[in-house]
């Protein structure tokens, strides 16, 4: 399935590329494949351009082809011969089910329509094209030619729009299609041969079982140039649209769930489709684990494409608990406990969670109470209880110990009994311990054991040691080694490191991903953002990126439904196996879920996301994006879309569950991506419904880690320009900002890392809004050392590295503080000040609820920093001016909610909030080390705030009492940060403030010059407060501010963007 | 229903040992003493009197074996935790046959018997520090890591950490529980040393009595239906800066019980019994 939302995603993206292909012409198709290659490591490199070519082809084809289509797809199901429902069908065979749900429903917005007339057009052409007969067989696609088509692209794309629009209804329709899109669809095209689609599934499956690696099929492919697919080749990846593989998952009651999805599907695709199937919306505790070559359990990677995981063995999973909550009773539903006791057994059964003999009869009565109810002296005999089973070996005697104490039950519910099977499991000394062999630095056999508290030692079944979180600093991997850094204790002055030796160095890797994961989602408030110099891309750049236990609670406190029926399966099954447990089929799972989601929604958090959807998609595209998106750059459009699919699928509440944590992950991912400031600024413009209490959960605050596959640079690029892309519309700035660094680098100042920060305040209390935008631009002629390292470490044997760290943060390679920060820092408290006192005048008195801070910080590009060669001095002022009148005015009402990751009121710090990155790191943790923004600037930040407030408190005495002020904050770093990680600090040449001042603008421009250790470091701060009457577009003014700065500064980049959003809460909330 | 780790402190029962006239002589002893035999045996009964009258125990008394001059300290013979016990392999040779009495009586009382049957498994149920949650073994000349291996086996509910003993006897020489979740630890240098140890191992967080004398940080803890918290520990007599910081313990019913004599062989407070609850068994 993912394959598909992936080719739809990218025909978004890049439309223009696709147009592009398909003017080569077939040129391509012998080589596509190697090139292909080099382009992108990614596998099918055939599909993908043929998919290109075919998004390119189905523009056209809908116009025209589409009455064709009807001709050809008769068969179909579809009701209606309109067009429409021809390109439905298309549509639907390649769109996973809840794809085109999403479709239908979010369809409203523009851009919504223009991709989903590129994605029909797709489809259509596949239809039409009977060109691959053969590889229907695989491909399910029926399609002649497609050569034709190609060339048409463009005007496909312009006319196709409108009919989307149309179609959008028909979607729905489609979606039905979708699961089995494959079956009725292919019918029509085999008629000719008559293949059902069953069959060309099966036979999908053999073939790819058969394809150990993409590779191979890409030549078989390339051999079979027939298909029209072929004749273009793209850089881009296109997947192929058809390839369905069947998965297995074992189920946790031992049933198996036989789920198709696309060959290239991700993990999180089947995650989701499991979770839907179970009903489960704590899903975060969760995950899916399978076995490698080694027999060893893997989890799998919701980021990452399945089949890359799995290698080339049978889709044979498990669905399993891979957080261990320390406190069940804190989890909010009862089926989330039922799975969790599930989990238990078949570990208490597996001998993984081992008890004493009374423990196993406790635990098993309450399974028996849980699954038969009271105890029936009557139909209950002994025999019954011996089907069950309760340890690994039971005997008679734990048998009777079981009944006896399942009689002292009585009376128990279900739910009660699982409570207290949990009450009684949490405390056992190995519970949610995950163990690994090793052996220690003399060679001595021991486990590690990874946890919620953190890492413990075993010597058999001894503790001989255990390294809680907060002790560790530092989690690496090289080789077949795992080493943790040790914070030093009291009395100790240096930090110790301590290695383990593993089996191998996939073993070794393993303990540090679980590492990894268990710290982040036990310790933090949100997800690590991903390595800064993720560009650069060190040894392994994997992050947790779901959710944080804190994280999942908050959000699971949004969950208003219902208390979901679920059937307890006996655990006969268990220890009996599969049998006769019921097969749940995805078709199934589909339909239910929207039912079931569609009654729980809360009507706010409805509103709230549909009109995020409806007027604009993209909104919740980065926001899902973001959170969902790993490292695959390619994917990244199609995470987005998988994220919405999944959404739109489910129910509201669902939806409005997920998102109130995870949807931080946008800011993270622009982060990463070096995301322009504008696009967060969009964010928080198109407003999700914003929280009236502060405490709710920001769903764009979250912070997810994502995180980062260890793939390559490349496509790291080619994600972000995709993603540039795709938002071209609503950001220009995005695409300037990374050019600019580009060039920079490149051509201008090779060895520069140069960090411009642009800070933008905008604060929307009464109307007003800052923007201050702050620009820093540093040279340095030293690269972090940490930085190269990275460099070198891409390929997945190298090492990783992780610095655990307690606090929410942002990504934090190195825990080294930067001196050239703190100048940073002083330098915006400088300017900010200055700024303040502008914004007053304009404040009219308007309700605006929440305002937010925003900081964005843009991520320098990774190859400047490789550049670096001889120290470059640049000063340069700039002055920005955004004019906040030019904003739209939608936007500005519902952006309190969007991207704050911290909210204030009324200057006081909720830690507790989905935390900011900078704030967190400011308020949290004063180490953090590469963190670009230090404490002092959430000081700054205060103070702004509070200036305001006075302010407005004065003026608005007339008319508008003050009630709350919400700082909001997001911050964007370049990756490049890391080099100042010195530790020198660096000496202060020369600085100098400029203010200008207009209108409604403020503009302060701090330059620094700093020589340090040989190299000098030209930092410019822009701070622009702008002060809005009315909404402003922060959007533009960030981008126009942006977009100045790059012009008069061209070989410097934009190191950070720092919005704050001030605004004052109006009483009655926003809504 | 009696859960998992529920109940700590509750006891019925208490297993003790009569004082060998050999004691006096031939007990070992770390440091050179010479023991009033009728004064400590006069304490001992003291002591069994409070745990049989004023604590209400079920007090099972072995009579003394004069071929084992330690075998009033019955606490190293076994270990209880819940149904179960472990019977141990002293770590002095001259101890190994104490158990036997005492592995007959607890199977008498229904536990579920565990032998140490490893001949290179040493443990001494004094260095064994059961707080309610965990187990810390503690490795002292008297036990090794065989034996607390042996004991994690015994008990596969509760984590079992190794903690190094380098001075005194036994772990639980300086230290013992005060209640649920506090520990009563000795001021010396290795006592606190181990402490760290303890609190760096354990996923549970731990309070602290910290008491001038390490061996007056031995007491008996017990929370018993109708009583509450009861805390046997030293007399003023013997440690009295020691014993006011018990009297901080407010919640607690303290009793000071003498071990004057008992202590010149290394005896301590909890060396001198087994105690045993009959309702946890499930």
């Amino acid at each position: 399935m993912t394959t598909e939302v992936g080719s739809e995603t990218e025909v978004k993206k890049e439309p223009e590329k696709a147009e592009e292909q398909p003017a080569k012409p077939e040129l391509p198709a012998t080589n596509q494949t190697d090139e292909v290659k080099v382009v992108e490591a990614a596998e099918q490199s055939n599909e993908s351009p043929a998919l290109a070519t075919d998004s390119a082809e189905a523009k056209e084809n809908q116009e025209e082809a589409q009455p064709a289509d009807n001709a050809t797809g008769p068969e179909g199901e579809e009701p209606p011969a309109s067009p429409p429902a021809s390109e439905k069908k298309g549509i639907s065979r390649f769109l996973p089910p809840w794809l085109k749900r999403q479709k239908s429903q979010s369809t409203v917005g523009p851009k919504e329509s223009q991709v989903t007339p590129k994605e029909e057009g797709g489809v259509v052409l596949l239809k039409g094209e009977g060109e691959k007969a053969e590889q229907v067989e695989a491909e399910q696609t029926s399609s002649t030619t497609a050569a034709e088509p190609q060339v048409e692209e463009e005007q496909v794309n312009g006319e196709a729009e409108p009919e989307q629009k149309e179609e959008v209804n028909s979607e729905e329709q489609a979606e039905n299609h979708s699961t089995g899109s494959a079956e009725t669809q292919p019918a029509k095209e085999e008629k000719a041969s008559e293949k059902s689609q069953e069959k060309s599934a099966a036979e999908e499956e053999k073939k790819e079982t058969e394809e150990g690696g993409e590779e191979k099929k890409d030549q078989e492919e390339s051999l079979k140039p027939e298909g029209g697919r072929y004749f273009i080749k793209s850089p881009l990846k296109l997947t192929k649209k058809v390839k369905m593989v069947m998965c297995h998952v074992i189920m946790l009651d031992g049933s198996q769930f036989p789920c198709e999805v696309e060959k290239r599907a991700k993990g999180q695709y089947l995650f989701f489709k499991v979770c839907e199937t179970l009903n489960l919306l704590e899903k975060d505790y969760f995950g899916l684990s399978f076995k490698d070559n080694a027999d060893q359990t893997c989890w799998l990677d919701p980021t990452k494409e399945i089949k890359r995981q799995i290698c080339n063995t049978s889709w044979q999973l498990a669905f399993n608990v891979k957080f261990y909550p320390p406190d069940p009773s804190q989890l909010t539903e009862d089926i989330t406990r039922y799975l969790l006791c599930l989990q238990l057994r078949q570990d208490i059964i597996s001998g993984r969670l081992p008890c004493s003999f009374v423990t196993h009869s406790l635990l098993g009565s309450y399974s028996l109470q849980a699954e038969l109810g009271d105890h029936d002296p009557d139909e209950q005999r002994l025999d019954y209880i011996s089907d069950f089973q309760f340890a690994p070996s039971q005997t008679k005697e734990m048998e009777e110990k079981v009944v006896e104490l399942h009689k002292t039950h009585r009376g128990m519910t279900p739910a009660q009994a699982d409570t207290q099977f949990l009450e009684n499991a949490k405390k056992l000394s190995m519970y949610g311990v995950d163990l690994h062999h090793a052996k220690d630095s003399e060679g001595v056999d021991i486990m590690l054991g990874v946890c919620a508290n953190g890492l413990l030692i075993y010597k058999d079944r001894l503790r001989i040691n255990r390294f809680a979180w907060p002790k560790i600093l530092k989690i690496s991997y090289k080789r077949s080694n795992f080493y943790i850094k040790i914070r030093p204790g009291e009395t100790e002055q240096f930090e110790s490191t301590v290695g383990f030796k593993l089996p191998n160095h996939r073993s070794a890797k393993r303990v540090w991903k679980v590492c990894v994961e268990n710290h982040t989602f036990f310790r933090l408030m949100t997800p690590e953002a991903p390595t800064k110099a993720k560009f650069l891309t060190l040894g392994s750049k994997f992050r947790y990126s779901g959710r944080t236990q804190a994280q999942t609670r908050q959000a699971s406190t949004l969950i208003d439904r219902p208390a979901p029926y679920f059937e307890r399966t006996s655990s006969k099954r268990i220890s009996r196996s599969l049998d006769g447990a019921p097969v749940i089929n995805m078709i199934e799972a589909q339909d239910s879920a929207p039912t079931s989601v569609g009654n729980g929604r809360e009507p706010g958090l409805e509103l709230s996301s549909d009109s995020s959807k409806s007027g604009k998609l993209r909104v919740q595209g980065e926001n899902i994006y973001v959170r969902h998106s790993n490292l695959m750059l390619e994917d990244l459009d199609k995470t987005q879309e998988d994220v919405l699919k999944h959404q739109a699928s489910t129910s509201e509440l669902k939806r409005s569950f997920m998102e109130a944590t995870p949807e931080t992950r946008p800011s993270q991912w622009e982060k990463r991506l070096t995301a322009s400031p504008a696009t967060s600024l969009r964010l928080q413009a198109q407003g999700r419904s914003p929280p009236p209490t502060t405490q709710e959960p920001l769903p764009d605050l979250t912070v997810d880690t994502v995180s980062k596959s260890s793939d390559d640079k490349q496509k790291s690029d080619e994600t972000t320009l995709q993603a540039a892309e795709v938002e071209i519309e609503e950001t220009v700035v995005v695409e300037e900002i990374r050019v600019a660094p580009k060039g920079s680098v490149t051509i201008t100042t090779p060895e520069v890392v140069t960090p411009v920060a642009v800070e933008t305040e905008v604060e929307k209390p009464e109307e007003e809004v800052v923007e201050e935008v702050i620009e820093e631009v540093k040279e340095e002629q030293k690269r972090p050392v940490s930085v190269s390292s990275d460099s070198h470490s891409e390929s997945e044997e190298e090492a990783g590295e992780y610095h655990p760290q307690v606090t929410v943060n942002i990504s934090v390679e190195q825990i080294k503080e930067e001196p050239e920060k703190e100048e940073e820092v002083d330098n915006h408290e400088e300017p900010e000040q200055v700024a303040e006192p502008e914004p007053l005048p304009e404040v009219e008195v308007e309700t605006m609820p929440s305002p937010a801070v925003v900081e964005e910080r843009p991520m320098a590009e990774p190859e400047t920093a490789l550049v670096v060669d001889a120290p470059v001095e640049e000063e340069r002022t700039e002055d920005i001016l955004v004019t906040p009148e030019e904003a739209p005015n939608g936007h500005a009402e519902d952006q309190p909610g969007l991207l704050a990751v911290e909210e204030e009121e009324e200057e006081e710090e909720e830690p507790r909030v989905n935390g900011d990155a900078s704030h967190a790191e400011t308020e949290l943790i004063p180490q953090v080390i590469c963190c670009s923004e230090p404490p002092v600037v959430k000081t700054e930040m205060v103070t702004i705030s509070d200036t305001f407030a006075a302010q407005k408190t004065e003026i608005a005495t007339k008319e508008v009492p003050i009630v709350h002020t919400e700082t909001k904050t997001i911050t964007y770093e370049a990756a490049h940060l890391d080099g100042s990680g010195d530790g020198e600090p660096g000496i202060l040449m020369t600085a100098q403030t400029i203010t200008s001042e207009s209108l409604c603008t403020t503009t302060t421009t701090h330059i620094t010059k700093t020589l340090k250790g040989g190299l000098s470091e030209t930092r410019i701060e822009k701070r622009i407060v702008i002060t809005g009457d009315s909404d402003i577009d922060h959007d533009q003014a960030l981008a126009q501010a942006i977009k100045e700065a790059k012009e008069q500064h061209p070989d410097m980049s934009v190191t950070r963007v720092v919005v704050h959003k001030e605004t004052e809460l109006a009483e009655e909330g926003e809504d | 229903m009696a859960g998992v780790m529920a109940d700590f402190g509750n006891f019925t029962h208490a297993v003790v040992r009569a004082i060998p006239s050999s004691l006096a002589k031939e007990a070992l002893r770390m440091n050179v003493s010479d023991v009033d035999l009728e004064k400590a045996q006069r304490e001992h009964e003291v002591y069994v009197g409070v745990l049989k009258q004023k604590l209400g125990l079920e007090v099972i008394e072995l009579p003394a074996d004069e071929s084992l001059p330690d075998c009033v300290f019955v606490e190293d013979a076994a270990v209880v935790c819940g149904d179960t016990a472990l019977i141990t392999r002293p770590g002095a040779e001259s101890r190994r046959k104490e158990t036997a009495a005492i592995r007959q009586i607890l199977k008498e009382l229904g536990l579920n018997i565990v032998d140490m049957s490893d001949e290179n498994a040493t443990l001494d149920g004094g260095d064994v520090l059961f707080t309610g949650r965990e187990f810390f073994v503690g490795l002292s000349k008297r036990t090794n890591q065989r034996g607390a291996e042996i004991l994690a086996d015994a008990f596969k509910d509760y984590a079992v950490s190794t903690v190094p003993v380098t001075d005194g006897l036994h772990l639980k020489s300086f230290c013992s529980m005060g209640g649920p979740g506090l520990i009563v630890i000795g001021s010396s240098e290795p006592a606190q040393k181990a402490l760290k140890i303890m609190q760096q191992m354990s996923d549970h967080r731990y309070d602290k009595l910290t008491v001038p004398d390490d061996i007056a940080a031995n007491t008996i803890y017990m929370n018993l239906p109708g009583k509450g918290h009861v805390l046997l520990h030293c007399t003023p007599e013997e440690f009295p800066e020691s014993a006011k910081v018990f009297e901080k313990l407010k919640d607690h019913m303290l009793i000071p019980v003498s071990n004057m004599e008992k202590v010149k062989v290394d005896g301590a407070l909890t060396c001198c019994s087994v105690l045993i609850n009959m309702k946890a068994k499930v």
